[in-house]
């Protein structure tokens, strides 16, 4: 009796997340099986369905594929740059809005609005901060020699001056978003502790380090673990400052490369795709585990 | 920088001299201020437990944060024993302080919460950490708490935080320590229990202590004074007992007690006190007014042929004594409550003093104070039996 009611109301359970189940096996763990599949199937059509053998031969050539590597070390520059640099920054620009208080709204307003902008219209900002075009120089090479200095393609130029928009870009975009989440983590906090610490006699720095940066780590945490996984992401910001010919430009990201693979000029290699999307897969897997074991130490909930 | 006790019972007096707090308004269109403490005059005396008391919103919590220094006055001085901190910081006061939340720091151990005011002493004043070792250790033994020093404060219970955050205010052994209603987040039993825990450690270190409380129970209990509160403005300083028996003015009357004092409107004629119709004393020494009148609880004694009669409600008993609630129809309060003792075994009178509806009493004269009607002052008037 006993066992047959619960069944009973597990089947309940079962028949509400079944639009859910539904939904999610069709289109995120049915695709995911089947990517993981077709990067084992060397030379698979996707037209024909058919395919040579199987093995590990689409991993040997992504991994020994020059655009591939050049994808994964761009991928990992704009990471390793733009994650650690646009949290400091916003957080930066978010302990001075707690410190004004007048024109907190306004400025609070200015630094949210690349959030609310439409991408082509950055995308517009940043051609004329930074194109050359026959007719003009740009605003940023304007001023470049206005200081004396020598203008500079951050178009398509050297490799050093792309990769230099790429992530001014990228930590601008991403950036007010994470100054709202700590200006909000900030507010958070008991005043009453930092009436505590000043009693005590606690420096600034001390405060700071040890009782403001504490409370806030799980919205930083939250913010780095975003920020990787967005980071590594990056395909559509590397197309609108770029273009599509990303493999010339040495302008590559990994997903960029997966898009390649599938649909570019040179396209039509679901398997080698599917290979570079599992290796992609496993590069964030790794690196947000790694995340959450330092975290278990530095994180406060 | 003050020089710190190398022990405790190190407290010393401190000095409010017509200390005055203004806040600006928060409507900003209005120019008006708002007064939170007004011309504060007081001696705290060395090694004393002060219990500051008064309605949410009374200035209390301010008086208490300009001691601290958290705040500063807008005039007035303070002084701990000769030096004048008015202009110093709090860091530099050396005061502990105890927030009413606690303000423990959720990702640091009991430990390391107690650890962190030492940590941050700088200079000539710098510890070894066998040395700060050694002072987190006494300060939790002194509230007890040595057992619990690598738990997070999430793992403690109301009462132990508390401690914790006690232990934290006295590990640099201040010489004021502050407490911002200590016991308001505790349940009634744990509430008993800290109060009685504060001033044991009081006494033990003989720390000049300023608590705040709008309790008035908790701080008659264990002030050796108390100072009653009211928009800003000092009303009465004294110890418990003496405020409580003799008040200065209405607001005291009917702050101090529980359950509280009874008021009537009466008036004073021909050396009588009516209220109502009855003359229930005699009064000397004051010409013929209207007053209000306040009864203690514990001022009515059942008398079957007493002056002053009032409808029974019910009889509610309590075991030590019995309360008679019944009702008046010139009492400003929505029963009037008189605490019978029950010495007298099942013999309390009850019934004998019950006719057709009507409870009599005899009023104890030393547990009625009249006041002015206007000013709502205590008069000063000679009152005994009829």
């Amino acid at each position: 009796m006993r066992k047959r009611k619960f069944s009973n109301s597990s089947l309940k359970g079962w028949l509400y997340l079944l639009p859910a189940i539904l939904f999610l096996g069709a289109f995120m763990v049915y695709p995911l099986i089947d990517v993981f599949v077709y990067s084992f199937e060397e030379g698979y059509n996707s037209a024909s369905q058919t395919y040579f053998g199987t093995g590990f031969y689409n991993y040997s050539y992504v991994l020994h594929d020059p655009y591939f590597l050049q994808a994964v070390k761009n991928t990992f520059i704009l990471v390793v740059i733009t994650v650690p640099l646009s949290t400091g920054i916003a957080l930066l620009i978010s302990i001075g809005l707690q410190a004004v208080r007048p024109l907190r709204e306004l400025l609070q307003t200015i630094f949210f609005l690349p959030y609310v902008t439409n991408t082509l219209a950055v995308g517009m900002v940043f051609m004329i901060l930074f194109k050359k075009t026959a007719y003009s120089e740009g605003m940023i090479n304007l001023l470049i020699t206005a200081l004396g200095g020598t203008s500079v393609d951050f178009i398509d130029g050297p490799y050093w001056a792309k990769m230099f928009v790429l992530c001014f870009y990228t930590v601008w975009v991403v950036m007010p978003f994470k100054i709202l989440i700590l200006t909000g983590a900030l507010s958070g906090v008991d005043r009453q502790y930092y009436h505590a610490a000043r009693v005590d006699g606690t420096s600034k720095f001390r405060i700071f380090m040890r009782i403001t940066l504490p409370m806030i780590s799980p919205m930083i945490f939250y913010l780095v673990i975003t920020g990787f996984i967005g980071a590594f992401k990056a395909y559509s910001d590397v197309v609108a400052l770029f273009g599509t010919n990303l493999n010339a430009a040495e302008m590559n990201t990994i997903v960029g490369y997966v898009y390649d693979m599938l649909y570019g000029d040179s396209g039509g290699y679901p398997s080698y795709a599917s290979a570079a999307a599992i290796i992609l897969f496993a590069i964030i897997l790794t690196i947000t585990c790694i995340n959450l074991l330092i975290s278990k130490k530095n994180v406060h909930y | 920088m003050l020089q710190r006790g190398e022990r405790y019972g190190n407290g010393m007096k401190v000095v409010l001299q017509n200390l005055t707090k203004k806040f600006p308004s928060r409507d900003r269109k209005k120019r008006d201020e708002v007064i939170a403490v007004d011309n504060f005059n007081f001696e705290i005396p060395d090694g004393k437990l002060i219990g500051l008391l008064g309605p949410s919103g009374c200035g209390k919590s301010t008086t208490l944060n300009l001691i601290s220094g958290l705040v500063k006055p807008t005039a007035g001085r303070i002084f701990f024993g000769e030096d004048d901190v008015t202009g110093l910081p709090p860091e530099n006061r050396g005061i502990g302080l105890v927030f009413q939340n606690y303000a423990l720091y959720p990702h640091l151990t009991v430990r390391q919460n107690i650890l962190f005011p030492l940590q941050n002493l700088k200079g000539k004043d710098k510890l070894s950490k066998e040395e700060m070792m050694k002072k987190a250790a006494e300060a939790a033994k002194l509230v007890q708490i040595d057992e619990l020093m690598e738990r997070k404060p999430r793992e403690l219970s109301g009462g132990q935080q508390q401690r914790v955050a006690i232990a934290r205010a006295m590990v640099k052994m201040p010489k004021v320590l502050l407490l911002d209603e200590p016991l308001s987040n505790l349940d009634a039993r744990l509430r008993l229990q800290t109060r009685e825990e504060i001033r044991r450690i009081q006494q033990e270190t003989k720390i000049t202590t300023v608590f705040v409380t709008h309790d008035q129970e908790e701080a008659m209990s264990i002030s050796d004074m108390i100072v009653v509160m009211k928009e800003g403005a000092v009303q009465q300083i004294g110890q418990p007992q003496e405020v409580y028996d003799s008040p200065v003015n209405l607001f005291v009357a009917k702050f101090l007690g529980t359950p509280p004092i009874n008021i009537f409107k009466g008036k004073i004629g021909g050396g009588r006190l009516y209220i109502g119709d009855e003359a229930v004393l005699a009064v000397g020494g004051v010409p013929d007014r209207n007053v209000y009148v306040g009864v203690r609880p514990e001022g009515f004694m059942l008398n079957e042929n007493g002056p002053f009669g009032c409808q029974l409600n019910r009889v509610e008993v309590m075991g030590r004594d019995i309360s008679v609630v019944s009702m008046h129809k010139e009492c400003l309060n929505e029963v009037v409550r008189a605490i019978i003792g029950t010495e007298t075994k099942a013999d309390i009178g009850i019934d004998s003093a019950v006719k057709g509806g009507i409870v009599r009493f005899s009023l104890i004269p030393h547990k009625v104070f009249l006041f002015e009607r206007e000013t709502e002052k205590r008069i000063d008037a000679e009152v005994c039996s009829l």
